[in-house]
């Protein structure tokens, strides 16, 4: 199994999300993040004092799946989540172990 | 039984006086929403308890010490009116009732000590700012509003124009903010860290409710519901709209954008300055006074960084600043066309009102800089003015009321139920 991990533009989560969905993946967890890459902060202008803000809004989207639909998944979410310009995120996958679904107590493949 | 009494003014005092009132919530969101979300409570809690503080101290001696009968120009007599209780009386005479008038009245002094606490937010400690604001209403706001206001009175005797509260309002509590400013001290990080306004919508509703205050201010100053207080009413919103532009030109001309921040400021800039000429001018007038207070105090509040005092919420660049121009304005722009019937210098009256104007102008600033100077080093050096830089840090609601402004999750913090009463919580923290 395989949690990916998504940081993308917020405005991007509704196509990755529905691109995810379409091909069938069925739960997601979503997070509001900040942080920084290529990507430059911006300015704010308060009273005339201005202050650089580093920190960009990102949305994180972390998605469990079984390691066979890896790639599959990746395409779904680089496709949607894409303009082309930059501070379009990153994508990143790591393994996982053990899965339970809290509800049942089912483990493995059968609680994704 | 034959009364002289006025309904339509009293039900317009009892109005107004309730509506600058509302002015000090307002004037605590305003401040609120500027500070950063570490710091809003107390900052609340500041401006609110200036109003409980000075309405205790108003109602035992503050209105006598202001209202009651002069001793030499300088001070009314604290002990004629003490506790009010003289005042109760039906006054078939009188065509409003005095208590109409004591509570407009102290409804300005509360708001006047509010408006310090902008200068020094995130960390002054909250006893130290109560036992500051109530020394400095009796040794300043009180003796200084008799000066301007009270038949006797040095100020209002050589016949200086403040309808309603540039001099004793606004220079008097900008000239105090300055001087704590400079004895507490600049906020850890100032100016390098960022310190954004953490609700700029808590700032409009501020801004909002201070003007909607404003006019019960200005337009009650006529102490009647008559055709002052709609001239002054006219006024007070021709200088406020104007201001509001004026700061925005500034900054679309300097920064590139026109602000919330600075809409709301301009509209409180506007509001101090035409305070003391709202009586004097012509609607045009007031446009005048208006945009150049925008532009003046748009510019007037970066001065801090210039001189390195950190003036945090712009107290002195917009109320000291404004309160200034509104209150020399009135030398040029006083038109005997307007209920105070004076000509400034641009009407032909030559120089005198503006002589005048700034004798009482630069006189209630260096008094009230000098004494809260004073007030706030004694109570600096007992030790009550400032909070740790520690708890400066991790944030003044936390360290002083022990709460936090916002809980927007669903955990509850992770903690639980611990007892009722501070002294189970220091118990259990002991066995810990």
């Amino acid at each position: 199994m395989k949690l990916v991990t998504a940081i993308i533009k917020p405005f991007k989560l509704e196509d990755v999300k529905n691109a995810l969905e379409a091909i069938g993946v069925k739960g997601m967890t979503v997070s509001e993040s900040s942080g920084f890459g290529r990507q430059g902060g911006h300015t704010e202008v308060y009273r005339g004092a201005e202050y650089t803000v580093d920190l960009v809004p990102k949305v994180r989207v972390e998605v469990l799946i079984d390691s066979d639909r890896l790639d599959e998944v990746l395409d779904a979410i680089t496709t949607a989540a894409q303009t082309g310009k930059i501070g379009d995120g990153k994508v990143w996958v790591t393994s996982v172990e053990e899965v339970i679904r809290v509800r049942t107590g089912e483990r493995g493949i059968d609680a994704l | 039984m034959d009364s002289a009494l006025n309904t339509g003014d009293t039900a317009w005092m009892l109005t107004a006086a309730a509506m600058v009132l509302l002015m000090i919530p307002g004037l605590a969101f305003f401040y609120g929403g500027m500070v950063r979300s570490k710091s809003v409570l107390n900052m609340l809690m500041m401006v609110m308890g200036a109003l409980f503080i000075v309405g205790v101290l108003w109602v035992l001696f503050g209105y006598s010490m202001t209202f009651g009968t002069s001793i030499g120009g300088v001070i009314g007599d604290p002990t004629e009116f003490f506790g009010l209780e003289s005042l109760m009386a039906d006054d078939p005479e009188s065509t409003l009732p005095i208590m109409a008038f004591v509570a407009f009245q102290g409804m300005f002094a509360c708001l006047t000590v509010g408006l310090i606490a902008g200068a020094i937010p995130d960390r002054t400690k909250f006893n130290g700012w109560l036992v500051f604001g109530g020394i400095w209403a009796v040794l300043v706001y009180f003796p200084v509003a008799h000066w301007v206001w009270a038949s006797g009175g040095w100020i209002f005797e050589m016949g200086v124009i403040d309808f309603a509260g540039g001099t004793a309002v606004h220079i008097n509590a900008g000239a105090a903010a300055l001087a704590l400013a400079i004895v507490i001290g600049k906020r850890a990080g100032w100016p390098k860290t960022p310190m954004r306004p953490h609700n700029l919508t808590l700032v409009m509703i501020g801004a909002g409710l201070l003007w909607f205050g404003w006019f019960g201010f200005n337009a009650g100053s006529a102490l009647a519901a008559n055709n002052t207080s709609a001239v002054v009413f006219l006024n007070t919103f021709a200088a406020t709209c104007a201001a509001a532009i004026g700061w925005l030109i500034v900054e679309k001309v300097r920064d590139g954008h026109m602000t919330t921040l600075g809409a709301a400021s301009g509209i409180v800039a506007g509001l101090v300055a035409i305070t003391p000429a709202c009586s004097a001018v012509s609607p045009v007038g007031a446009l005048i006074v208006g945009v150049l207070a925008g532009v003046v105090c748009a510019l007037a509040v970066s001065l801090k960084y210039r001189f390195g005092y950190d003036d945090s919420l712009d107290v002195v660049g917009v109320h000291l600043v404004g309160g200034l121009l509104g209150t020399l304005l009135i030398g040029f722009l006083a038109t005997d066309l307007a209920p105070a019937g004076v000509n400034g210098l641009l009407y032909g009256g030559g120089a005198e009102q503006l002589g005048k104007q700034a004798v009482g102008a630069f006189s209630v600033m260096a008094y009230s800089f000098v004494v809260a100077l004073i007030i706030g080093l004694i109570l600096k050096a007992a030790g009550i003015m400032r909070i740790s830089r520690d708890d400066e840090l991790s944030g003044i609601d936390l360290a002083e009321h022990a709460e936090s402004a916002y809980e927007l999750g669903d955990s509850g913090g992770g903690g639980h139920f611990v007892g009722v009463g501070a002294g189970s919580v220091r118990r259990d923290r002991e066995e810990i």
